[in-house]
């Protein structure tokens, strides 16, 4: 019983960092509709950027930290400005192989300022494991999901209640209504994918301190297609819902089935539930199926 | 010089070579391909091998995608397929090469229509992250049936041969290679001179009127996905004979999106881009590595920068051609041939 | 008897009732119009006979036979032709291709045959060419646009390789959606010219959409108007014309004393 707990908490606290990921994919969908194949890259940088800032320039981790959500933010928007206003009305393939294609010069960039070497940050936490009754958390994954459920939650009241929160939902429902009422709705996209590379890089700075970073890093934004499918492309909650039960099922299939299917299964367990989700929800689970007109 | 476009009938329109013109430089162009391999070295023959299975791959692709408008993520799977299904059946039946290649793609064909069924329904994004799934999938069966496929350490297949005609090094593979090509790229531009073909691209560009006028949704969608994972079986049946291994490592899901990168940069839904896409990034890798070469006799380093600057340029260059020239290179070669249909009497 | 019925037609798309209970009959050769105002359930018609949308309610007969639960593809093969309000050509083709495009469910190139294009496909494919230009192209007077791509062409024209496309589907019945909407008065003219003489020459039935009451009443042999999803009156057009719901549907109900 203790086993399955414990599987259960360290799924949890994945799944919290797999939320705040698939947050800066959601972000950026449900503003722009574009589908952001370069967030695990995305996600890699942020990492190197606090890597960069705290053992390379010696900075303290608070100030590293601010400097990472700022070079995020600023990377985001470049990225918006230069590549993606191009794309605007082309069709689904395009947009989807222009991240793509993003994911790859990103890829070699780290690759080339920082290195194919192993890095790990100085520890940020106390060593001491969490001990929650009988069940015990490594620190790094509870502090990690501590901070990432904390951005979650910033992002989400942003999203609420902020004016500019409020300017991109109006955007996310309906571009041309939004853009009448004097919305701008081209600096919305902007500020939507500079959120969406903040909440990623966030989650790659929580991953880096658990397991080190490698340019490699961002192959596991692939993980964030299982969570966003399962909770829906366009909806927060759904992100944080999602989140959990992929960093669950990814545990429990890890722990469980270890002994009796060969390879990786953790990797791929999400995937399998993604395909039976799809056989059964072709527009995810709580996607919606639009009116279609002639 | 070529003027005007004087026909008399509707059959010399619709010709399949439709001038004098056409006839004299595609006459031109098979001459090219067969005193190639006689003046070309082995590292050229070895790359034109290559270069000849991509563009096998990368129609099959361009007509999935390109065409029809199914985006796949998994096609380098399929071709793995094509791989590992050849490599059995020599190793294990002992079929000669030849009755390989249909075969091995009539088992990619098999598995891309039970992905390709249940993906019907789905749409944009979500066939693309279905797709995606798929080719997870597979790549963990390659690596982890270790009994059927040999896990990581793959299988071995012995030199194929043609009736006892051992195809042992680049030099004859290439006269398996180019035939297959020129078979493939030829049945692809005729599909898309009758009803199959326009049924593929009316479902890309719109999907409800398609069926409107009469098309079968379900069906050309289960054509486009058979036809295509066929093609990728058999550039993958070719690969397996040319490098004579199989490896779970040759079909990542970098391989699938190297070859959605082949079709967007030579044009999306045009054969010829397939072709053009296919020998150009084959090409770019190789010009990189050759300039580092060059620049490595100064800083002795700079090879260490190739496989990072190849990443880079490979992004660079799918985000570039998008932005840019979103018809890929077949629209290029399109403009610089109408401006010589005409030259020097332009105007 | 009539070789078009909707019968009790309802439709709802979730809470919201876009048809109730509409009925009406097309006999051959005959021009009927659905007239009404902007979002009276006009396209939903034609989509319902279509196959786009499925009705909960209400059956639709094609010569006499069931085909309300066919898929789209099966009625068009039956003879059920359409053309759109909004443009929906296949921009990635020429002119000539989406013409023979309209031809699909008449061919029978399969897979193999289309990869080979030897024999068969390549005979069918030529005979397509001919009946294309001769029995069409010529008839809607465009030749001089065949190879030119679709996006490439003006508004009117590209209505008018529309009704193309529809008509190399080898219709029975032809379903016309808005056919002179955003036209200027010389392609209005034209394009009403076409449908009467497709209905003279080859005796197809037309149902159409429009709002343009002068083509209306030029053309249609019969009129059927709908509001709020329902039909209101029908009848010849200058009988409905002076309908007193028609013109309160139009011109909104006048009230007392005003």
């Amino acid at each position: 019983m203790s086993f399955f707990l414990e599987l259960v908490a360290n799924g949890v606290a994945v799944g919290g960092v797999y939320a705040l990921i698939a947050l800066g994919f959601v972000l950026i969908y449900k503003a722009t509709s574009i589908i952001n194949f370069a967030t695990g890259e995305f996600m890699m940088i942020g990492a190197y950027f606090f890597y960069t800032f705290m053992v390379l320039l010696g900075l303290p981790a608070v100030p590293a930290f601010i400097l990472v959500m700022a070079c995020s933010a600023l990377l985001g928007l470049v990225v918006e400005r230069a590549i993606l206003r191009h794309m605007l009305g082309q069709p689904t393939i395009s947009i989807i192989m222009v991240t793509i294609g993003l994911s790859s010069i990103l890829l070699g960039l780290a690759e080339l300022i920082w290195t194919s070497d192993f890095k790990s940050f100085p520890p940020l936490f106390p060593r001491a494991p969490v001990i929650i009754g009988e069940v015990v958390i490594r620190s790094n994954f509870f502090w990690g999901f501590i901070i990432a459920m904390a951005a979650v939650a910033a992002f989400a009241l942003l999203f609420k209640y902020a004016k500019v929160g409020v300017a991109m939902r109006a955007t996310a429902d309906d571009q041309m209504a939004a853009f009448s009422m004097g919305i701008n709705v081209r600096s919305m996209f902007t500020v939507a994918w500079a959120m969406g590379a903040i909440a990623a890089a966030l989650g790659g700075l929580i991953i880096g301190n658990i397991g080190g970073i490698q340019p490699n890093l961002g192959h596991l934004g692939l993980t964030i297609f299982p969570v966003v499918i399962l909770g829906g492309l366009d909806s927060i909650a759904g992100a944080v819902v999602g989140g959990f039960i992929v960093g669950i099922v990814e545990n429990l299939a890890g722990g469980y089935l270890h002994d009796y299917v060969r390879g990786d299964v953790k990797e791929l367990a999400p995937f399998v539930v993604l395909v039976l989700i799809l056989l059964i929800k072709p527009y995810g689970l709580f996607g919606k199926q639009e009116i279609e007109r002639l | 010089m070529r003027i005007g476009d004087y026909k008399v009938s509707y059959a010399a329109d619709e010709a399949v070579f439709r001038s004098g013109t056409v006839r004299f430089w595609l006459g031109a162009l098979f001459v090219g391909l067969a005193v190639f391999p006689f003046l070309a070295g082995d590292y050229l023959l070895y790359m034109a091998n290559l270069t000849g299975i991509a563009i096998v791959a990368a129609v099959g692709l361009n007509i999935l995608t390109g065409a029809a408008g199914q985006i796949s993520l998994g096609h380098a799977a399929f071709v793995g397929i094509g791989a590992y299904t050849a490599a059995l059946l020599i190793t294990r039946l002992g079929l000669p090469f030849l009755l390989c290649l249909p075969l091995a793609g009539l088992s990619a064909a098999f598995f891309g229509v039970i992905v390709g069924a249940p993906s019907m329904r789905m749409k944009g994004l979500y066939l693309c992250i279905a797709t995606l799934a798929a080719q997870v999938i597979f790549e963990y069966v390659f690596k982890n049936w270790d009994g059927l496929t040999g896990g990581i350490r793959g299988i071995n297949v012995p030199p194929p041969s043609i009736l006892g005609f051992s195809l042992n090094n680049e030099f004859r593979f290439y006269f398996v290679t180019a035939p297959v090509v020129i078979i493939v790229v030829t049945a692809a531009r005729n599909l898309f001179r009758t009803r199959v073909g326009r049924a593929f691209i009316a479902i890309r560009d719109r999907d409800f009127s398609a069926e409107l006028m009469g098309i079968s949704l379900f069906r050309y969608k289960l054509y486009a996905f058979a036809l295509s994972s066929f093609l990728a079986g058999v550039a993958g049946c070719l690969w397996v004979n040319f490098i004579k291994i199989v490896t779970p490592e040759h079909f990542p899901l970098h391989e699938s999106i190297r070859y959605l990168a082949m079709i967007i940069v030579g044009g999306l839904g045009s054969v010829l881009g397939s072709i053009f896409g296919a020998i150009f990034m084959t090409i770019v890798p190789e010009v990189l590595k050759s300039a580092l070469n060059l620049v490595s006799a100064v800083s002795p380093k700079a090879m260490a920068f190739l496989s990072p600057l190849q990443t880079v340029v490979f992004g660079l260059l799918i985000v570039v051609f998008l932005v840019f020239e979103p018809h890929g290179l077949a629209e290029m070669w399109r403009r610089v041939k109408n401006y010589f249909r005409l030259w020097p009497f332009e105007h | 008897m009539s070789l078009l019925a909707v019968e009790d037609l309802s439709l709802s798309f979730g809470g919201l009732r876009v048809l109730s209970e509409v009925s009406l009959e097309a006999a051959q050769g005959q021009i009927l119009a659905i007239i009404g105002p902007n979002g009276a359930g006009k396209t939903s018609i034609l989509n319902c006979i279509g196959g786009f949308y499925r009705p909960q309610h209400g059956r639709i007969l094609f010569e006499g036979r069931d085909i309300t639960r066919l898929s789209p593809d099966r009625r068009a093969a039956l003879g059920l032709a359409r053309t759109f309000q909004n443009i929906a050509l296949y921009r990635g083709m020429t002119v000539l291709d989406n013409i023979k495009l309209g031809a699909h469910a008449h061919l029978r190139t399969g897979l193999l045959g289309g990869l080979m294009y030897w024999g068969p496909a390549q005979r069918e494919e030529m005979a397509l060419r001919q009946e294309v230009e001769e029995e069409i192209i010529d008839f809607l007077e465009i030749e001089s646009i065949r190879k030119l791509p679709v996006a490439a062409l003006a508004y009117g024209l590209q209505k008018r390789v529309e009704l193309a496309r529809a008509l190399a589907m080898r219709p029975r019945v032809l379903l016309m959606d808005e056919p002179v909407a955003g036209m200027n008065a010389e392609e209005t003219e034209d394009m009403a010219r076409f449908i009467l003489d497709i209905k003279e020459e080859r005796g197809l039935t037309v149902v159409l959409i429009e709002h343009d009451m002068n083509v209306i009443m030029d053309i249609s042999d019969y009129v059927v108007v709908v509001n709020f999803g329902q039909k209101i009156a029908e009848g010849a057009p200058d009988q409905v014309q002076a309908h007193p719901e028609v013109i309160k549907a139009y011109l909104g109900q006048k009230r007392a004393g005003a």
